[in-house]
Formats: structure tokens, sequence, C-alpha cells
């Protein structure tokens, strides 16, 4: 088949490799339709995350059709249309039984690894690094999809792939962020990023009943699309002071939570910035903590701070304590995909949500490396890419 | 007769300041803390992963950074350090030679997870490096642990020297054994509904005297690598039913 292959920064190439077998017996092979490139695919495409290997194949938004199934699965058929969730969870342990399906005890099988540098690992993600698994992603013809009766949903035919594609990642990403928030009546929720995540983390915020939603970013595209399609106002913060900006909109209080949808490749200015960006260059530390800092900075007393964004190790000059001074409550890490998934399909069928509205190129994964190199340099507008194998 | 294993928690114990002051002035001394060691560990894998995957002279030196930076947080020498005199490290236990211990928490019932481990068949259902279980009647057993790949196998008899139905399993290997080994796995109720409480002991007593103490020392982190991956796989296969691999997956050449 075809994949998409990671071979070091900046190098992705379409390669001809064999197709995935059903190794476990609660494996399904699907048959991908669409696929799709994700913003955290970016750090591994900078060459950010540890432990890739030469030849990976990248990609953990996808969709497609069940063609085969182990004799364990119960759930899916052969010909069944389904998404797939990124994170891969096995169900049956003490994280999956509370609806923590990315903190899974059982789906990573080098989970030594990330225990060394976390204490303890999550769940593993489809082609995302040895650390978190090192299972072979969806930007391919075929992918094998491990303890199918739990992650993949069936999807309904009047919908489209486009409609759908994004419960594989994003849409439940952003809904969880905006969830994260505790969201009451009258609050003001400020978003750092204009890009997928963030765009539907707004739009979750305002469905949770958020009052007021402020979106931050410097491209101007994307601020003006945030303001088109999700009924926010904006602050760019190549133009003003973010911190004077979210006070005045917010009477002087801060926003009641904020969420940094952009993670460790944040953009930094001044002294501080050049800083960031030359301690991660030489790895003395390995994100850019600047969203993060701003918020915590920005946010009013007693708020909440939801990170929906990658971090990946370490980072400095955190300003842990204007954290403490104000009682902040911090909410982060990666989407328990699956827990959503019932409920984002029925707003999605309501005609509530339309994630397809992101979508600003439609390529061949033949265009795969292109495609990366565009979606890195925010060119020809790009927001989002989806990929036909 | 793991009371035998007494030399594995020895340690040198320092009777007055002086002898304590003599070491100081012959081989390094650790004089790093535990959280400064972590920090430089951590920094190194990244800074090593990241300079290896440049593929440049530049990318090499970074790495040489980041091995520099892991050796001193796994040493726990800095030499700055020592050229300047400073000692930030805490004192340490010795180390443990050959005694494994682990625990993990498995969502399964006492009984269940006993009865599993009760039929010594099961272990090399998990246990990675043992190639075959074979019981020869209710209380003995024939085990064969695979080497290494060229090196062959280690066989030993072993016996039943605990049973305690939902709670506790221990085993010794009998004289004549090549590799003398003793293990015990426990299985106690967690808080409820969380399941149970694993905790496997295994003791090794290395042959061939001092060299063999000190290649068993050498390898000991090694032998808990392992068991830790065992006792991992053990509860993927009794949460799940499989444990979770990648072997035989496609990728790019």
């Amino acid at each position: 088949m075809k994949a998409l292959c990671w071979y070091g920064k900046e190098d992705v190439r379409i390669e001809k490799i064999a197709d995935p077998k059903i190794l476990n017996p609660h494996d399904a092979i699907v048959k991908i339709t669409l696929t799709a490139i994700c913003g955290s695919d970016l750090h591994l495409y900078d060459g950010y995350i540890p432990t890739m290997r030469k030849g990976d194949v990248l990609g953990h938004e996808f969709m497609g059709e069940v063609v085969e199934i182990g004799p364990e699965v119960k759930k899916l058929a052969k010909g069944d249309r389904v998404v797939v969730p990124f994170p891969i969870s096995c169900g049956h342990c003490f994280f999956c039984n509370q609806e923590e399906y990315s903190l899974c005890d059982n789906s990573n099988p080098n989970a030594a690894v990330a225990e060394k540098m976390y204490g303890y690992s999550g769940a593993a993600l489809f082609g995302y690094s040895h650390m978190l698994g090192g299972y072979a992603g969806g930007q391919a013809e075929y992918a094998r999809v491990p303890f199918a009766d739990i992650g993949p949903i069936k999807v309904p035919d009047e919908l489209s792939d486009e409609q759908v594609l994004f419960l594989s990642d994003i849409l439940p990403t952003g809904y969880q962020a905006a969830a994260n928030c505790a969201i009451r009546g009258g609050d003001t929720v400020a978003v750092w990023g204009c890009g997928p995540v963030g765009l539907f983390a707004m739009q979750s915020a305002r469905l949770l009943g958020a009052e007021r939603v402020i979106a931050i970013d410097c491209v101007p595209e994307r601020l003006e699309l945030a303001r088109a399609t999700r009924q926010v106002e904006t602050i760019n913060f190549a133009e003003e002071s973010v911190l004077e900006g979210l006070r005045e909109l917010s009477g002087g209080r801060g926003p009641d939570a904020c969420i940094d949808a952009v993670g460790m490749e944040a953009h930094g200015f001044g002294p501080l910035g050049w800083y960031d960006k030359a301690k991660q260059t030489v790895r003395l530390q390995t994100d850019r903590p600047t969203v993060l800092r701003e918020a915590i900075q920005a946010c009013r007393k007693g708020g909440t701070v939801s990170i929906p964004g990658v971090y990946g190790g370490l980072i400095d000059k955190f300003n842990f304590g204007a954290a403490f001074g104000k009682g902040l409550t911090f909410k982060m890490g990666q989407t328990h995909v699956q827990k959503y998934l019932p409920d984002l399909l029925e707003r999605i069928a309501r005609g509530e949500i339309a994630p397809n509205d992101i979508i600003s190129h439609r390529l061949s994964l033949d265009q795969g490396p292109e495609a990366y190199r565009m979606f890195r340099e925010k060119a020809d507008g790009c927001i989002k890419v989806v990929m036909k194998p | 007769m793991m009371q035998q294993s007494t030399p594995m928690h020895a340690r040198p114990e320092y009777a007055n300041e002086t002898l304590q002051e003599s070491q100081y002035g012959s081989a390094p001394q650790r004089n790093m803390g535990y959280p400064e060691r972590l920090i430089s560990k951590v920094g190194g894998v990244f800074l090593g992963a990241y300079g290896l995957t440049r593929g440049s002279l530049g990318g090499l030196l970074v790495a040489g950074v980041g091995g520099l930076l892991y050796h001193r947080g796994s040493t726990g020498i800095c030499p700055v350090y020592s050229a300047l005199d400073i000692d930030r490290s805490e004192p340490s236990p010795g180390p443990e030679i050959i005694r494994i211990s682990d625990t993990v928490t498995i969502n399964r019932s006492r009984e269940d997870l006993y009865q599993f481990w009760r039929n010594f068949e099961n272990l090399p259902l998990f246990m990675r490096h043992l190639a075959e279980v074979r019981q020869t009647d209710e209380s003995h057993s024939h085990w064969r642990l695979r080497l290494a790949s060229g090196l062959g196998s280690v066989e030993w008899d072993a016996e039943l020297t605990e049973d305690r139905p939902g709670e506790q399993l221990s085993w010794r290997s009998l004289p004549g054994a090549e590799l003398h080994n003793t293990g015990t796995v426990t299985f106690r109720e967690a808080p409820v509904g969380r399941g149970t409480e694993v905790g496997l002991i295994i003791v090794y007593h290395p042959p061939g005297g001092r060299l063999g103490i000190t290649a068993a020392k050498l390898a000991n982190p090694l032998f808990a690598q392992m068991a830790r991956e065992d006792i991992r796989r053990f509860k993927s296969l009794m949460e799940v039913g499989e444990i979770p691999t990648i072997e035989g997956q496609p990728t790019g050449s």
C-alpha cells in the first residue's frame, strides 16, 4: 500500500510498503477513505517529538471502511463505515472504565519508555512516536486498528466523510477543552490559537453557554475566519497587548477561562521569545510555553486554564507563582475521544456543528509532502488539509 | 530460602566520620540530588534524540552534550561539581542485588488472577523470556528460560512452597538448578472496585561467587525492567485478553 512515512525533520515521503495485517484478536483493518494532517503532526514534522523512527507511518486522523476483523471483534463487521479515534484504548482498565480513554493502561507496548519520562504512560496513539506506542498511522491506504470494539464509531451513510472525519481528534479535542472550563452562564472564555482545535473550542464554549468568546492569533486570515464563523471577538497579538486587550474586554476581571490551543511551538515576541526559541533549539527546554505563560497571567482569579495544545517535556521560566497566587485550576491532557463521540455525532447529524467548515485544502495522499510544507508555513490560507488515499 | 540472600542488602556501614571522609579523597562520589538528576536525564534524552535525528555534525555534538547530561543524571556524578567541590547529593541506600520486586493493579478479582497464575504452564504467555513451564505434578514443575539469542537456554525443576488460594503463591528451584531462584506472587484486594494489587518478588542467586555477583549487579536493572514488562503483560492479558504489540506491522524502509 501507499503510506506517508516520516524520515526526519521536514522529511516525509510517500512510500510503497506492505499492507497491515491482523496481529491481535481484537484488531480490525480499515481501508482509509479520508485522512487529515493535524497541527500536532507538525511537532513531528519539525522534529520536536523524540522516539520517532525512520519509516514510521504518520497520521492519527482517519476514517474508512472495515475490510477485515480479528476473531474477537464483536461490534464491527466488514463493510462498516467508521471514524477511528486517535488514542488507542482497551476499554477494560481502570481508566477506560471511567471514560479517561487517553490514559488507557493497556495499549502502549512501549510503556516503559514513557514511564521513564513521565512516571506513568498514557494511552498509545496512532502514528505519534514509539514512546507513545509506535503504531503505524492513518495517512495511508490501510491501517490496523487495535481494540476495534472500543474505539471506532460507526457513522450513518447520510453523513459525508468530510462531515464526520474530525470526530477522530480535533472536534472532540476542542470540545473537551471547553468542557474542561466548567463554563457557567455569563462566562468569558479566551482561546489562544485560531487553528482547527481553537476554532472548535470556541464553538464548543458557545454551545456550553459562554457569554463571550475571545480569539487570539497573529495570522489575519485565521482571525477573520474565527470572527466570521465562530461569533467571537479577536485580538491580534502581533498588533496589541493580549493582557491589556483581555482585561479591557472582560471588564477588568480577566477571562473566567483561558484555553491554550497552541502548545509547545508557540510564537514568542521580544527577549523572552528569543530566549525560549534559543533554549528550545539547543534542547535546554523542549517546549516553548509563551501561550501558557500568557494564559496564566491573563486568567481571572480562581479561573481555569485548559490546555488542549500539546506539550512534551520541560519548560522554563514558568510563572507558577501567578497560578498559585490566583488559585487557578489547570485541566489538560490528550482527549478522551471515545467519551464525546456519541454526543458530537448527534450534534453533527442535527446540523448544530458543521466541522467541515474549516477544510481549506482537499488533496490526494500523494501530495502529502507538499501538504505538510504548506500547512507548516500556513501558506495559501491553509487551515486544514484533508487527503484522499 | 529467601533468608539465604542476606548479602543482597549488604552496603558499607560507615562507623565514623573519618572513614566517610577518606572515601571522598579517592573515586568520584555522587554529588547531585534527585530532582536535578531526573532533569538532567530527561533533558539528556531529548537532546540526544534530537541530536541523533539531525544527522549532521552539529547534531552529533548536540547528541554528545545530551549523552553527557544523561550520564551525569544517571550516575549522579557531575564533573563540574566535582571540580568545584560541590556536593548536592542526599544519602541513598546501597543497591540491592538480584532481588526484583514490582507491583501492579489489575482490574480483575483475586481469585481469577490466582487461578491463572496457579497453572504455571500459563506463565510463558506473558513472561517473554520463559520458553516453557511444564507441570510435572500438583506441586512440581519444569522451567525453561530462553537466554539472549544464540546463548541457548537454562532449565530447572521447581516446587511450590506456598499455596494460599486467592492470596499468594511461592515457588523455588530445586537443588541442581543452573540458576537458583525463588519467586512469590501475592494478590491483595485494592480499595473498593479497583481490582487486585499484584506483587511479584523474584530472587536470583547468581552462580560463580564474586564475579557472578558483579555480573548480576550489572544486569540487575535489566532484570528489573524485564520483570516489570512481564507483569505489565500479565495485566494486559488478564484485563483485555491480549498483549499490545506492533511486531509485524509494516513501516517504510
